[in-house]
């Protein structure tokens, strides 16, 4: 298990802004999600771990080793740190083999039974066929496969990716999402992800952390955080809400229920605890939350008219878009039965109401 | 009249050892000015490359205050072999090597600054020594450019003149190198020896520095 506090300040200069990091948390077993952001200080805190940043001040142990501690000047070289790491580019060296690659991080260990370690590490990740060749001269998936065999046959405590999806195209990326499935499985490692692409937290990770300028703003499962975002900011860095002003009117704990003013309609929604009457909030609902149909006739409960503005093919539907910024998914088969509709009512389904 | 071709093999074997002891100190030099930050770390880079700038006599002036037989350096020199050190070829090596260390330096820095620093923290967290990530990675990656750098050096050394004058003179069979030569025989009216020794010299410069610029990675 991974435990981290880390501070460290970049002052302001002419050429570049400040930046401050300051941020403390765990990862156990399993793939815990660094979230954010370009800028938002991913990278810096993977750095961090690794060895090669020395943070101002803070405390990084794993497992039972201490990595890291301001307080008592320890700062242990990388080589000491029992960390594997994945580079965004896979920073296989271009000028060895791919068996190469994997001998020289086995380097450590006896000759017998480094070679015996080599040989199954190329028959679990698929490359005893391409082993003889440099990386230049193999497929992208097989360079991405012998960069994680590389990091993990050191038997590293915990391993680091740095956006090791980024500008893989979709085949690829299914694979590598498999082959770490399976990393998870087999070596038991714990694994510190970086990440912008909300949908490989999904995939992936059991625990997310998402990072804004230097800072945890929201912590737990992808599922926990994507059902309650923690405020609007996290709302926005996930990118998957309509966020929508609006103003609480009643409140009902008793039978949870509550009205909301949306513009010039009144929605009914769960009760909202902590907040009261006449709050101005933001309602935070998800697309695909949304459910849409022909209008005939009076509006029901929780349904508004709006005029549709445009909609956008999506890989696993269509987006339709509503003037007033409100957006809605839904299965292409529906859409084609609707797409002739004059007049649209959106309804916003009374449990799937969030506010921030 | 033959022409002696002793100062060619002379300049040669100079330009040779000049050349290997730049790369063994060179590369050091330049390893630590492109990985490690330190105070000063631009002072030392401009006092490596100051060779290349001042005039020859002043080099030769403080060589032979830092070498001379008088000097500390030169003492003790003396006393391990026994003999002095300047005016012999290995002055002439010492001359050398001001001129083609600080381009072995400046290249070499340049080189290693160039590898991906990705491939150096890969190894790092795979454990590797700076030893060994610098005979196994840095040193590799690089290898061409420090070729390349090397012949430069190698060049540059086979052409020295001014300081080799001053430290190591201009003895005919024992310190006299081809640079040096060809002046003794153009002040003495030699044009045969002046042109012959002028045109090899040429021809080795310029294949020397065609192979450096093939090396060179585009």
């Amino acid at each position: 298990m991974l435990q981290a506090r880390l501070r460290k300040t970049f002052p302001q200069r002419p050429d570049s802004a400040g930046f401050s990091l300051d941020l403390e948390f765990q990862a156990a077993s399993g793939v815990t999600v660094l979230f954010g952001p370009s800028g938002s200080g991913k990278t810096l805190v993977l750095d961090a771990v690794a060895g090669f940043v020395r943070p101002d001040e803070g405390r990084i142990l794993l497992d039972d080793d201490l990595l890291f501690d301001g307080a008592a000047d320890v700062h242990l070289p990388p080589q000491a740190r029992n960390c594997g790491y994945v580079f965004q580019n896979y920073a296989l060296f271009p000028h060895m083999t791919l068996r190469e690659n994997l001998v020289f991080a086995a380097e450590r260990r006896p000759r017998l039974e480094r070679h015996r370690r080599v040989n199954e590490m190329l028959e679990t990740f698929r490359l005893t066929e391409a082993a003889g060749r440099r990386p230049h001269e193999v497929s992208g998936g097989q360079r991405q496969r012998c960069s994680i065999a590389r990091a993990l046959i050191v038997a590293p405590k915990l391993l680091l990716l740095d956006e090791p999806a980024q500008g893989l195209d979709a085949p690829l990326r299914a694979e590598f999402y498999d082959v770490l499935r399976q990393v998870r499985a087999d070596f038991k490692t714990p694994v510190l992800l970086v990440t912008h692409d909300l949908d490989e937290c999904f995939e992936l990770g059991e625990e997310m952390l998402i990072l804004r300028e230097g800072k945890i703003v929201q912590s737990g499962s992808p599922r926990k955080i994507l059902d309650q975002p923690a405020n609007i900011e996290v709302a926005r860095l996930l990118g998957a809400f309509n966020l929508i002003p609006c103003e609480i009117r009643a409140l009902d704990p008793g039978r949870n229920t509550s009205k909301v003013q949306m513009g010039e309609f009144e929605l009914d929604g769960p009760y909202f605890p902590g907040r009261f009457k006449g709050d101005r909030v933001t309602l935070c609902v998800r697309p695909e939350q949304l459910v849409v149909s022909a209008r005939l006739g009076r509006p029901g409960p929780n349904q508004i008219p709006a005029p549709l503005s445009r909609t956008v093919e999506k890989p696993h539907g269509m987006r339709l878009e509503f003037e007033g910024g409100i957006t809605a998914d839904m299965p292409r088969a529906e859409f084609d039965r609707q797409r002739d509709n004059k007049e649209w009512l959106i309804e916003f389904p009374a449990s799937a109401l969030r506010v921030l | 009249m033959p022409i002696d071709w002793f100062p060619l093999w002379l300049s040669l074997r100079v330009a040779v050892v000049s050349t290997a002891i730049a790369l063994a100190v060179g590369l050091w030099i330049a390893y630590i000015l492109a990985n490690r930050e330190f105070r000063f770390k631009e002072v030392l880079d401009a006092m490596v490359t100051l060779p290349l700038v001042l005039p020859p006599t002043v080099l030769g002036y403080y060589l032979l205050v830092l070498i001379g037989r008088a000097s500390p350096l030169g003492k003790i020199w003396e006393m391990i072999f026994g003999s002095p050190l300047v005016f012999t070829w290995k002055a002439a090596v010492v001359a050398a090597l001001l001129h083609s260390l600080p381009l072995l330096v400046k290249s070499a820095r340049a080189a290693f600054e160039s590898v991906d620093r990705s491939y150096e923290r890969a190894a790092r967290t795979l454990g590797a020594s700076e030893w060994r990530l610098f005979w196994r990675v840095t040193l590799p990656l690089a290898h061409r450019s420090i070729f390349a750098a090397a012949a430069l050096a190698f060049a540059r050394s086979l052409g020295d003149f001014g300081v080799t004058l001053m430290v190591a003179g201009n003895i005919p069979g024992r310190t006299q190198t081809v640079a040096v030569a060809i002046y003794d025989a153009v002040e003495s009216g030699n044009g045969t020896v002046a042109r012959t020794l002028v045109l090899v010299v040429s021809a080795i410069a310029l294949v020397i520095l065609t192979l450096a610029n093939r090396l060179s990675p585009r």
